[in-house]
């Protein structure tokens, strides 16, 4: 019965579809960004909902600035406007149509680029995005004020979640597939480090005193801010210490949305890429993840932070952009004019 | 004979509906309608106009949330319409079809052997059956083409006939549509909708299927790739996300199962036509291309196109890729050309047209000219030269001023227009803002040709929204029907 079942499975190779192992590069490039901006609205949403909450108590306006930093958009930022003030950053981050990193312009681009994969995703993964990034792209100032705020951010957050879920139970699993995993991966990893970056330095007093007293309810925060507050609590409920909640963003592999989870799922979409799919040009970019894995294995936290959390993330950060610039400089090359 | 006699029943959604002087696709045929017809009449009477305005209004939300559109773009807006759906079917018979089935077979025949003829050995043109300044001169004639023999002898694999019917009900070819014909994904996708909003209305009746089109489509292009390849890789060519018709290629290229490309998706090294994938180059056989011949190639033609492959018209000259449709067919879904459309049938088919011509005067003949000048007040006419910029001139609705200066246009350069009387195009019952009116109607029947010639059961009716109006167009305001043929 054993050999049965066993002969059964090896009817079975790994699937070598007709026609699956053409993917054009256009498609590749369009699949890994349409992950990229889901995920980042869903991100910004995120950020901009625990943000308005966090702060509303004490002064309206406060700790809007970090937002502001985590996305590094200081300069276009006060180009426009003088102070960061709630209403200029939610406007900013969500119905400014001139900063490319609102959430009306990620959601033009994330439909342009399914607009390019129409002829490769499935129709509810095409139906779900065109209903959601049309609603998105018609969001006015009027439906961003404070009252509306964090109804919004949930149903931007509900949205993402919905395209990523239906992606996940449609979309035909050969290549694009593996690229689209490769894009929401990255675009996490980069997230997570900009996110630990940014609050640990805001929120610690100073240098000396990690692990002293701090305001819980800003860590929570933090955790809210990568939807990690619940595991975190399930797995260290009495251990709320900056160390403790940047280890366990940067390094429990049971956190899908962690450092360490991010790149594993980076480390597997490539390797099928490298193994089924045989695709040359995968190993250097494996290497350089490799690297990246091992660091984060071999250091502690306390380690990290002791070295400088800032420089680390900033080194990944850059790793990161590399891997991302390895993967289209082996996947779609720049056109080379071919003259006949 | 007598028109159809109402049963009690059919009243109902019909009771005002008044089309004096035209005939009707549903109502006042002059045959005896065919039990399927009868019931699809005696079902739509017992709608009222509320449940049916319920439904078209679930269709167009349903079309909106699908992206069934067409683009329009504006600065860096990209504004999608939808195009206009009736939830009341255009139906015809299983005789009418078979009609003009063979009609259009026989018409894509014409036209092969035709484009054939005029880039080789010119013997319709030496015969003296068309004047050899209108093909020679035409400007999408093309040079390239001189000489190529195509696999199969086809040029033209995708084919749109445009259709009318007149007074009597007989179908008339308004135009031939030999370069890019669009509209066959409506056609598809308005049947998916109606048999999902319209069930009460289909069910029992025995429609002729239209989901064949894109395994179709797929065969014959794979038919015509170049001789010896035993898997040949089909690809649709596309201008882009930002072409009117993208939509179309999206849902022709899922139907096939073929990946849709653009220009700077390919390339063409030795000769020969390769994609850009993930994994390196992958050889390309047949190109259903949706991208004007101007586009094509920029070493060829037009050099500032960004649009095309540098290469694929040497690639196609040395018999490495099939282009469907063959460059240069624009020559014979001209104006000027359909003129002679039934003489070019009897030439080479040596049969008389299945589908006639709409009465077509050309004025470069003189007896053309005679009559035209004779009757202007009752013909509409149409310069037929790249060169034109005139118009149109619309007899009936001109002023003696129009009239005359027109007679003098045609004195000074007869050769560049025809005239044809003003057809009475049939209507079909329509959901109107004031109940269920009649609307003209056309035809645009699809023609799939590899091996041999395949026509999709139904086509395209586009149906004019506007009261009188005889503009189908899209981007006049036109719309669309769900066409059902009947088996039997």
């Amino acid at each position: 019965m054993g050999s049965g079942i066993m002969t059964q499975v090896s009817a079975f190779p790994p699937p070598v579809l007709p026609g699956l192992r053409n993917l054009l590069s256009r498609y590749a490039e369009s699949t890994m960004w349409l992950a990229r901006y889901m995920e980042r609205i869903e991100n910004m949403a995120r950020l901009i909902e625990v943000t308005g909450s966090s702060v509303q108590a004490s002064n309206m306006d406060a700790g809007w600035d970090s937002v502001i930093r985590i996305n590094a958009d200081d300069a276009l930022f006060f180009q426009h406007h003088e102070a960061a003030t709630e209403r200029s950053v939610v406007s900013f981050y969500i119905t400014d149509r001139d900063n490319p990193d609102s959430i009306v312009s990620m959601a033009r681009c994330a439909r342009e680029n399914a607009r390019v994969l129409r002829p490769l995703i499935s129709t509810e993964m095409w139906m779900h995005l065109n209903v959601f990034t049309r609603w998105v792209m018609e969001l006015g100032p009027d439906d961003v004020g404070a009252g509306d705020l964090s109804p919004l951010c949930t149903r931007l957050k509900q949205d993402c979640q919905t395209h990523f879920g239906i992606t996940e139970g449609t979309l035909y699993r050969d290549q694009a597939w593996l690229f689209y995993i490769l894009g929401k991966n990255l675009e996490r990893a980069d997230q997570i480090t900009r996110l630990i970056d940014i609050k640990y330095h805001t929120l610690l007093p100073s240098g000396a005193d990690v692990g002293s007293d701090i305001d819980l309810s800003q860590w929570t925060s933090v955790l809210r801010s990568a939807a990690a507050y619940h595991a975190f609590r399930r797995v260290l409920p009495e251990g709320m210490t900056p160390a403790n909640i940047v280890g366990f963003m940067l390094k429990n592999d049971g956190f899908p949305r962690s450092l360490s989870a991010s790149l594993r799922s980076v480390d597997g979409a490539l390797s099928s890429l490298a193994g089924e799919y045989r695709l040359r040009h995968c190993s250097p970019i494996l290497e350089r993840l490799e690297e990246l894995r091992v660091t984060l294995v071999e250091q502690t936290v306390e380690d990290i932070i002791m070295r400088g959390l800032h420089e680390y993330m900033d080194w990944i950060q850059r790793q990161l952009r590399q891997i991302q610039n390895d993967i289209a400089h082996a996947f779609w090359p720049p056109v080379v004019s071919v003259q006949a | 004979m007598n028109d159809m006699k109402m049963t009690a029943q059919a009243a109902g959604l019909f009771a005002t509906y008044d089309v004096p002087d035209f005939f009707c696709e549903l109502l006042n045929r002059r045959d005896i309608p065919p039990s399927g017809l009868q019931l699809v009449r005696d079902r739509l009477a017992c709608f009222d106009p509320g449940e049916l305005r319920r439904r078209a209004a679930a269709v167009e939300a349903q079309f909106y949330r699908l992206g069934i559109t067409f683009t329009v773009y504006s600065d860096s807006e990209a504004i999608d319409r939808v195009l206009p759906f009736d939830v009341i079917p255009r139906v015809l018979t299983a005789a009418e079809w078979d009609h003009v089935e063979r009609g259009v077979q026989q018409r894509v025949q014409a036209i092969n052997l035709f484009l054939h003829d005029i880039y080789h050995d010119r013997h319709i043109l030496r015969d003296g059956v068309v004047p050899e300044h209108l093909v020679l001169g035409n400007a999408n004639y093309c040079q390239a083409m001189v000489g190529l023999d195509v696999p199969g002898g086809v040029y033209v694999h995708v084919n749109g006939t445009d259709l009318v019917r007149d007074r009597d009900g007989r179908f008339l070819v308004l135009e031939d549509n030999a370069r890019t014909p669009s509209g066959a994904s409506y056609v598809l996708e308005n049947r998916q909708m109606m048999l999902r909003l319209m069930p009460d209305l289909a069910t029992g009746l025995d429609i002729r299927p239209v989901d064949e089109y894109g395994p179709r489509l797929h065969r014959a292009l794979a038919e015509v790739a170049p001789a010896g390849v035993a898997n040949p890789q089909v690809v649709l060519l596309s201008p882009g996300i930002y072409n009117a018709a993208y939509f179309e290629h999206v849902f022709l290229a899922r139907e096939m199962g073929i990946p849709l490309v653009e220009g700077r998706d390919l390339m063409v090294e030795d000769g020969r036509v390769y994609m850009r994938t993930v994994g390196g180059p992958r050889p390309v056989h047949s190109i259903y291309r949706r991208l004007n011949d101007d586009f094509l190639d920029p070493l060829v033609f037009n050099p500032d196109s960004l649009l095309g492959v540098p290469g694929l018209v040497d690639a196609y000259r040395r018999g490495n890729v099939t282009l469907a449709n063959a460059i240069g067919t624009g020559v014979a879904d001209d104006k000027a050309v359909y003129a002679y459309m039934p003489r070019i049938i009897r030439y080479y088919l040596d049969q008389d047209p299945i589908l006639t011509n709409v009465e077509t005067h050309i004025c470069g003949e003189p007896e053309g000219l005679a009559y035209t000048l004779a009757n202007l007040e009752h013909l509409v006419v149409k310069p037929v030269g790249e060169s034109g910029g005139y118009g149109l001139l619309i007899g009936p609705h001109a002023t003696q001023a129009q009239l005359d200066e027109f007679r003098a246009l045609l004195r000074a350069d007869p050769a560049n227009y025809i005239s044809q009387p003003v057809i009475s195009l049939s209507v079909s019952p329509t959901l109107c803002p004031g109940g269920v009116e009649g609307r003209h109607v056309d035809l645009r029947p699809f023609a799939v040709t590899g091996r041999n010639t395949w026509v999709l059961p139904g086509g395209l009716s586009r149906v004019a929204l506007r009261k009188g109006s005889l503009v189908v167009n899209s981007s006049q305001g036109g719309g669309a029907k769900d066409t059902w043929v009947l088996a039997s």
